[in-house]
């Protein structure tokens, strides 16, 4: 046993300063969601529209030069609509971060005014201080969710340094983090879950299946998101999400950092 | 008509004689499913009568009264039998386990009946088995488990430190996954093979591909089957590292589950750099590659960095005694129910099964890159984890080899299954064997799809090595196994 304490110590941190300093997120490479860059469609091009396998976008008069509006909340980030654009229309990007507070937001709408959020953030701030309680519900994923769920405990994003941690029971958590298409199986564990956390408490999406239904949306024993069940505080699609990305909600969460979508414009 | 998959129409009354026989040769069943041909049911018994012989579909049309189960044969059938039963209404006579697996039989209509619509009313059965005595007592544990864990439920019944019986509940997060591909074109169906169980999110879109490729009679360009194998063998070494990791874990290890859950990391950024995501999706296409990708200047660097710190944290893992001990001698599997029981990939591998599709079956660039399977005997959690880490350094080997192979070149060639067609495709994923059989509708698009998952045969081999041990002995077996939940419900 010693010759692993030995090990650990001799490796030092690998932990990333971000996102308290520095931009070291980890995610060099990583495709994001797509965007509707300024331009003209051919006419009566639905290409995107068509091959688009969550329905995650259509058109809106004066949403944009084109009218193509995305629905990020919708979004699996699988860039076929990117691939089979004819125009320079819609672009791949490398942008992850897409925690919102409200639904609405990953959406294109005349800006939205949101005291509630600005609220949330107060009550949020007040409440946990500086540390935050998780308990995970996966409410049927593909286990991508997971994967990157875990990673977050993993050396480099070391979530624990951000005073955020995993707990077994409901009864000391502060936020419900709900992945996966909501089957109808997992109903009852869910709300029980729910149920038994403490007030004040929080629930977060997290990936597109949780947000909207995702790619299984439609299937005979899935929903069509979270919020059909629960009242959601955050709303974070992806497929799956990446750690930085759901760090970066979790501190929407706590106040400590913005939102970086709004009105279903990348910022 | 499929080249890798012979098709055997059978009578219903010569299935008991083909499959004793298949049995005596050698042979094994690799699954059994429904679909439907012309409105008529029809169940596929796809049979794998050894390596390098081409798979073989039993094809009988399915009588009024259903079929004889032919679980009593071959056990591995049984979970197959029970849910075509539960999804496409089939009645299997004589069934040794004759309770719903999938979904309570409800009011509903079998869901993937043709034309049935809407949801299913019931959720996922807990079949639980009769366990009498003094004493006995039972406790559930999930399906909300510690930390972050993919949903299932499990009912220990037990006295004391012993575990007389164990009852997983599991689909719990079925999705109904395969009717999604229903009505999809051949390239569109890729994004939903991806995301049935994303950690292996690139054998299951090989494996999809290859069943279209297979139907279409096309074959990639050889830059795309070298590309596919040096993807796959990333997927296999991010999920070996993580295997360890929770291994580490499960033995109380924390040292040696950080360093897995680090190394895991850096190779799910290596990956983010090379495709463009940190579990490998969007990438493939019937024919080949969606894009042509370009190899990180660093790469040769960081793989070689990533191998060196592998190597060095198995070898501390197998110097140490207290982890080695809680391996050895627990959850054993015998190489007989690993077979009857249809156990695979590097599980039936540790009990002596000597069996690997990417060797036996080479498909992508495999037939280059032969892998030396890593095999032992004693099917206790220690083969498992050494069967693991064989491969694991055999990854890195073939990750190398496959750069190698990566020639100049096209990335895909024009792929279109006629309508009607019919395709098989496989991988040996990380986990172990995975189908797809696909079959397309008049317009060639998606009429029927099927996937036979690893986690699926896993799971259902799993509970014979827990009946009758110790509690304590329980996380660490699971942990040794490395199941995916997502992808046995799918
Ligand atoms: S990238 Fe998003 S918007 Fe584009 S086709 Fe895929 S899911 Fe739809």
């Amino acid at each position: 046993m010693a010759l692993w304490t030995l090990f650990g110590l001799r490796k030092g941190s690998a932990s990333t300063d971000w996102p308290k300093a520095g931009n070291n997120h980890g995610q060099q490479g990583v495709w994001g969601m797509p965007r509707v860059l300024d331009g003209a469609c051919a006419d009566s091009c639905e290409a995107c529209i068509e091959v688009c396998p969550t329905q995650a976008i259509g058109r809106q008069e004066k949403a944009s030069t084109s009218g193509i509006v995305i629905d990020y909340g919708r979004c699996i980030t699988c860039q076929r609509c990117v691939e089979v654009c004819p125009e320079p229309v819609l672009q791949a990007t490398d942008t992850w971060a897409l925690g919102v507070r409200n639904r609405d937001d990953l959406r294109w709408q005349a800006a939205l005014q949101t005291p509630e959020a600005a609220e949330l953030g107060q009550r949020i701030q007040t409440r946990f201080q500086r540390s935050l309680h998780i308990r995970h519900v996966d409410a049927g994923s593909c286990g991508g969710c997971e994967s990157e769920l875990q990673a977050l405990n993993n050396p480099f994003y070391n979530l624990h340094r951000l005073g955020i941690f995993f707990t077994a029971s409901p009864r000391s958590a502060d936020l419900l983090l709900v992945t996966g298409a909501l089957t109808r199986s997992m109903l009852g564990p869910l709300h029980a879950a729910w149920e038994a956390m403490p007030e004040p408490r929080w629930v977060m999406a997290i990936g597109t299946c949780a947000v909207s239904g995702g790619i299984a949306e439609g299937g005979y024993t899935c929903g069509h998101g979270l919020n059909e069940e629960l009242p959601v505080d955050v709303y974070l699609p992806g497929c799956p999400p990446n750690p930085a990305a759901i760090i970066h909600a979790l501190l929407l969460l706590l106040g400590r950092s913005s939102q970086r979508v709004h009105a279903g414009r990348l910022t | 008509m499929s080249g890798q998959v012979q098709m055997r129409p059978m009578l219903v009354d010569d299935l008991p004689t083909a499959l004793n026989t298949l049995l005596a040769t050698g042979g094994r069943m690799q699954m059994a499913y429904a679909w439907f041909r012309d409105g008529q049911p029809q169940v596929c018994y796809l049979a794998a009568p050894g390596a390098g012989q081409a798979f073989e579909c039993w094809s009988v049309a399915v009588p009024a009264e259903g079929l004889p189960s032919l679980a009593p044969i071959a056990p591995l059938l049984g979970w197959y039998e029970r849910e075509i039963q539960d999804l496409v209404g089939i009645v299997f006579r004589n069934h040794p386990e004759p309770h719903p697996l999938v979904l309570e039989r409800g009011e509903h209509t079998p869901p993937l009946l043709p034309g049935a619509e809407g949801v299913v009313t019931t959720t996922a059965p807990h079949a639980l088995p009769e366990v009498e005595g003094e004493d006995i007592q039972e406790l559930d544990f999930g399906p909300v488990r510690a930390d972050v864990l993919e949903s299932a439920q499990f009912r220990f019944f037990y006295i004391g430190e012993r575990i007389l019986r164990y009852q997983p509940r599991l689909f719990l997060k079925h999705r109904g996954m395969e009717r999604r591909f229903q009505g999809l074109t051949p390239e569109a169906g890729v994004v939903v093979a991806e995301r049935v169980s994303a950690t292996a999110s690139l054998a299951h879109a090989l494996a999809y591909c290859q069943a279209i490729e297979d139907a279409a009679d096309c074959e990639p360009p050889p830059r795309a089957q070298a590309w596919r194998c040096l993807l796959a063998e990333l997927e296999r070494i991010y999920n070996h590292l993580h295997y360890f990791g929770h291994l580490a874990d499960a033995t109380t290890l924390k040292v040696g589950q950080a360093q897995g859950r680090w190394l895991e990391e850096q190779t799910k950024q290596l990956l983010a750099r090379v495709c463009g995501s940190r579990l490998p999706m969007n990438l493939l296409t019937p024919g080949g590659l969606r894009r042509d990708l370009l190899l990180p200047d660093d790469f040769a660097g960081q793989l070689a960095a990533i191998e060196k710190e592998t190597r060095h944290y198995l070898d501390m893992l197998s110097d140490t005694s207290s982890y080695i001990d809680r391996l050895q001698a627990t959850g054993v599997l015998s190489q007989q129910v690993a077979f009857d029981k249809g156990a695979t990939g590097p599980i039936e591998r540790a009990s002596g099964l000597d069996r690997d599709l990417r060797r036996d079956h080479p498909y992508a660039d495999y037939a280059a890159l032969v892998p030396e399977i890593a095999l032992r005997e004693a099917g206790d959690a220690l083969a498992r984890a050494e069967v693991r880490a064989d491969e694991l350094r055999q990854s890195f080997a073939l990750v190398k080899g496959a750069v190698d192979r990566l020639g100049a070149g096209e990335v895909c060639h024009p792929c279109a299954p006629e309508p009607g067609s019919f395709g098989l495709g496989w991988a040996e994923s990380p986990r172990g064997s995975l189908f797809y059989a696909v079959s397309l509708d008049t317009q060639a698009h998606l009429a029927w799809a099927k996937i036979k998952s690893p986690s699926y045969s896993n799971w259902r081999v799993f509970p014979f090595t827990v009946h009758d041990t110790n509690m304590m002995d329980y996380a660490i077996n699971e942990a040794s196994f490395g199941l995916s939940v997502a992808g046995c419900d799918r």
